[in-house]
Parts: C-alpha cells; structure tokens; sequence
C-alpha cells in the first residue's frame, strides 16, 4: 500500500527527515510514535501530497507522490495536524463539499456524509456551525472529512491532540472501527493511544526512523522482552540454586522471607520456573511475564543514547 | 471545472456570510455615493455624458481598492487557518484552486459593481444618455476589476496573512498603474511599453468615454491571465516547503 524509500525534506539546511524507508501493507493499522518535532508531520504531510520531498520515493498504491499526485489523492484521506474546516460552514454543509471535492457522484453525495456522520458520531450536530464546535467535535469533523469518500489510505496526524479522556476513549474505539475498512496511518505522541489501536509501531526520532515492529518484537530487539518475574517464600540461597537451571537470575526484591526474582529468560519458560520452584519444596507465591511495557520502551527509543543506535 | 466551480460556490457563500463581504460593499457603495453627489452631480452644470464619465472615473478607483479587499483574504487566509490542505490533499488541480478563487471574487466583485447601477440609472431618468455608454463603463470596470482581482490572488498565493497579502497586492496595482508617470518621463520605444503597461491610464479613459477597443479588452484579460498564471506557480511552488 505504502512504499517509502530514502525519503528526505529539507527545510532550508535543517533536514527535518533523513532517509526514511518502511513498507505499510494493505489494510493494516500503523502507529507512527515520535516527540514532538521528530518529523512526524513532514512525513504525513508527504504522504498527504502536501507537501513534496527534498529525495526519496514514495509509492501509494501504485502511485508516486511527485509524479502522479492527482491518482495518489484520489485515494488518500488526509487529517493534518489542525483540522482543515471552513468555519462559516456547516458540519453537514462541509463533509458534502468535501465529498464532491474528492470526486463522489452527486447522487452518492448525501449516504456517504451520513455514513461519515454515522461513524464519528456527528449525526447531532448536522447542522451546526463549524466554528461554533468544541474542539473534540471539530477533531472529529477533521476524521469524517478525511473519510468521506471511502478513501483506501487514511493519513491522520495526531487526531487524539487536546481531546479529554472520555473523547481520548472515544476516538480510540473510532479508529479502531476504522480497520479493516482502511489502510490507517495515525501519529501521535502518546504511548498509550498508539499501542492499544495500532497493529504495527514505526517510532521516529529528529527525522530518523529508529525502530519499527510491534511492540513485543520492539521489545525483544532492545533487550526488554522476555523476562520473567518470580515471587518465591524462602530463603534467597535456596531459591537461586532452585533457578539457577533456568536462565540468568537477579534479585530485585526481599522482604520477610519473600524473594522477587527476574529471570532472564523468554516467558515460554515459565512452566519451567514453576516446576524448578516447587521441585525445590518453596512456596511459589507470583509467576508472571515481565515484559517491558511500551512506556519505558518509548522513553528509552526517543530519549536514550541507546536509542539512536538501535 | 466542476471542482473549480465547486470552490467558487463555496468562497462566494462565504463572502455572504461572513461580514466582511458586506463591509466592502457598503464602503463602496458609500464612497461611491459621496463622490457621485459632490463630484459628478456637484460644480457647474454639466451634460449627461459627463456626468456617466466621472462616475466611471471614480468608480475605476473604488473597484480597484475594493479588489484588493476582495482578494486578500482568497489564498492566505487559507493558508492561516490551515485549509489549504484540505485542496492541496484532495484530487484538485492546482490551477483549478486559482481559478475557482479568482472566479468567486469576481462574482463577487460583479454584484458589488451592479449594486451601483442605480446611479447612472438617476442620470439616465434625468437626463439623456446612451445606454452603450453605460455597458462600455461597465465593461471597463468589471476588465479592470477582474485585472485587480487577478493581481490580489497572486499577493494572497505569495502572503502569509491576509494584511500583508493586501500590501503586496497593493504595492503591484500602484507599480503598474504609475507606469504612465515613467511613459511621461522616458523616451521612445520605452515610453510606448510603459504606456502600454499602465494599468489604468491609456485603456481605461476610452471605456470611461463610452468606447471600447479590443486592445484595452485583450490587455485586461492579459494582465489576468498573466497574474493567475503566476498564482498558479506559486501555489505549486508552496509544496517545496
């Protein structure tokens, strides 16, 4: 669906991206993580023929940014960073024009803004005045109107930006609803948005990609997947003679004859540490798989030396 | 086309329906008024022809401030709320944004030039005019207008705001109408390009007299084409950066 190779922008001599390649298939829901002014909109911008690249291909379907950008349009629907609404207008009003922009037949016109209305909950606010919206609507008037047309690829940059919790929720669940029916590209900054929508992560940091998978294989690239934690009643001797069969072993906690272990090891090796623990005649009080969370994996990525050279 | 045209429907609604529209047009309209009683109407007597020529006169000046009003907000205001990617994100070509742009402003500018109608119409009641003279006004200002209009989408494709999109565009109508001042000043064949090129002096006079030659017609719609040409440019220029 999405084919990027070397892709580079230039602002001037400060080179917002450098060299970015990655491959989206059809149908798949990429997160696209990075701090603030990582370069995250200049890439969407790029996808979105907003904007053209310094170097580099982009391919869409088939389709390339800077030659053909008029078939690449016809099948892309772009949220930029600040919804593109015409305030005067109303939400109806607007999603109708932005339709026949995008090339829906007439009679098509009214269903398809229902539908869009329909599926970002704007059916109540129809004919309200654009500029008479709270931000959470008009974050939602910016998705409907990148999807009106039943675009193949969605593009949408940060649409979860300001919004309060329970709209946090709800735009969550909105883009989840959109798999499936679309290709859905989605930046953001937040960690926990990303990685509860998402089927795929790209993490980007000052214009560089530095990681892509999904947030296990992101894991157990950078070392943080796959350890096991292990509470045992006992003494500490004992239990690290008890484990010491199964992978590397460190104490990280001891509290009234209760010892909390990490086992280095993948958490398919559990049964093993369970069995090694009651063999051994001590009381197994917490077995659990300790993998990173995808908070720390984040920090690490964007702010550690480490990350840079990952 | 149909894309252009749907951009025109939608800049000319909201010309409607913001208030600024309706300022342009009252402050023309009453400019145009004062100086209709105290200029054309006022002095000694004159005959009827005059009087329709120094309404053109003045009425030349009004639409080209107008059409500088008119215009500033088309691409930069855009530009400033961020919608410009909606267009530029959508399967619209680049030329078709101008010209949809550029044709809703002349609408507009189209209306605000007819609500004027009804003073040529006092003189015609009053007095004995011919009505070619008032189409030949007519058409001169609306060719005029369409050649300010056209220069003021080129300031808005090149400005950030809409303040500064009307200086610039400012700056380019005054350039172009002091030509005539450098014609006075240079010799020939320089004096003749920059009589030529000045905006109003040597092809507005002969509408404003009732006569219409298909010179000044070709140099307006020139000067049109020419400025949406450049808009055009710019606007694809803008995805470098």
């Amino acid at each position: 669906m999405i084919h990027v190779e070397g892709l580079t922008k230039y602002y001037g001599s400060h080179a917002a991206i450098r060299d970015l390649a990655f491959r989206i298939e059809r149908g798949e829901v990429i997160g696209f993580l990075g701090l603030n002014g990582a370069g995250k909109s200049t890439t969407l911008k790029i996808l979105g023929c907003v904007l053209l690249p310094t170097s580099g291909r982009v391919v869409i379907d088939g389709h390339d940014v800077v030659s053909h950008p008029h078939e690449v349009r016809q099948r892309i629907g772009f949220l930029p960073d600040t919804p593109p609404l015409y305030d005067e207008m109303e939400v109806g009003e607007f999603l109708a024009f932005v339709a026949r922009l995008r090339g829906v037949p007439s009679r098509e016109v009214s269903a398809r803004v229902a539908e869009a209305e329909e599926k970002t909950g704007l059916r109540e606010v129809d004919e309200a005045l654009i500029s008479s919206l709270s931000h959470g609507y008009r974050q939602r008037v910016g998705v409907a109107q990148a999807l009106v047309h039943r675009p193949a690829l969605l593009i949408l940059d940060e649409p979860s930006s300001g919004l309060d919790p329970r709209q946090l929720v709800e735009m969550r669940s909105l883009i989840r609803g959109l798999k499936g029916a679309h290709t859905v590209l989605v930046s953001s900054h937040l960690l926990s948005e990303i990685s509860q929508t998402c089927d795929r992560l790209l993490v980007i940091k000052d214009g560089e990609l530095v990681a892509q998978g999904t947030e296990e294989e992101l894991g157990q690239r950078l070392g943080g997947g796959g350890f096991i934690e292990v509470e045992v009643r006992g003494e500490r001797e004992r239990v690290l003679a008890a484990l010491a069969g199964v992978g590397p072993v460190r104490v990280t906690g001891e509290a009234d004859g209760v010892v909390t272990l990490r086992v280095d090891a993948p958490e398919e090796l559990r049964p093993r540490v369970a069995q090694a623990v009651v063999g051994a005649g001590l009381e197994l009080l917490r077995l659990d798989r300790g993998a990173e969370r995808l908070e720390s994996l984040f920090l690490r990525l964007t702010h550690g030396p480490e990350g840079a050279a990952s | 086309m149909m894309r252009t045209l749907l951009i025109a429907r939608r800049e000319l609604a909201a010309y409607l329906r913001t208030f600024q529209g309706y300022v342009i047009i009252a402050m023309v309209l009453a400019v145009d008024g004062l100086l209709f009683n105290a200029y054309a109407l006022g002095g000694v007597s004159k005959r009827s022809s005059e009087v329709l020529s120094l309404f053109f006169f003045f009425s030349s000046g009004t639409t080209m401030v107008a059409s500088v009003f008119i215009s500033m907000r088309l691409l930069a205001e855009e530009r400033q709320a961020g919608t410009l990617a909606l267009l530029y994100s959508s399967p619209v070509k680049d030329h078709e944004i101008v010209l949809g742009k550029f044709l809703s402003a002349l609408a507009f500018l189209t209306l605000m030039t007819l609500a004027t109608a009804f003073m040529p119409l006092l003189v015609m009641v009053h007095g004995k005019l011919s009505p070619g003279h008032i189409a030949a006004g007519y058409l001169g200002l609306l060719l005029l207008g369409s050649a300010s209009l056209a220069i003021g989408t080129f300031g808005s494709a090149l400005a950030r705001n809409q303040v500064l999109a009307a200086v610039l565009s400012a700056c380019i109508l005054v350039a172009l109408l002091t030509c005539w001042l450098l014609a006075r000043i240079t010799e020939q064949p320089l004096s003749d390009v920059f009589g030529a090129l000045a905006l109003w002096n040597q092809h507005f006079q002969p509408f404003q007299a009732g006569v219409v030659h298909v010179r000044d017609v070709v140099y307006y719609l020139l000067v049109t084409y020419v400025a949406l040409f450049a808009a055009t440019r710019v606007l694809e220029a803008r995805r470098w950066r």
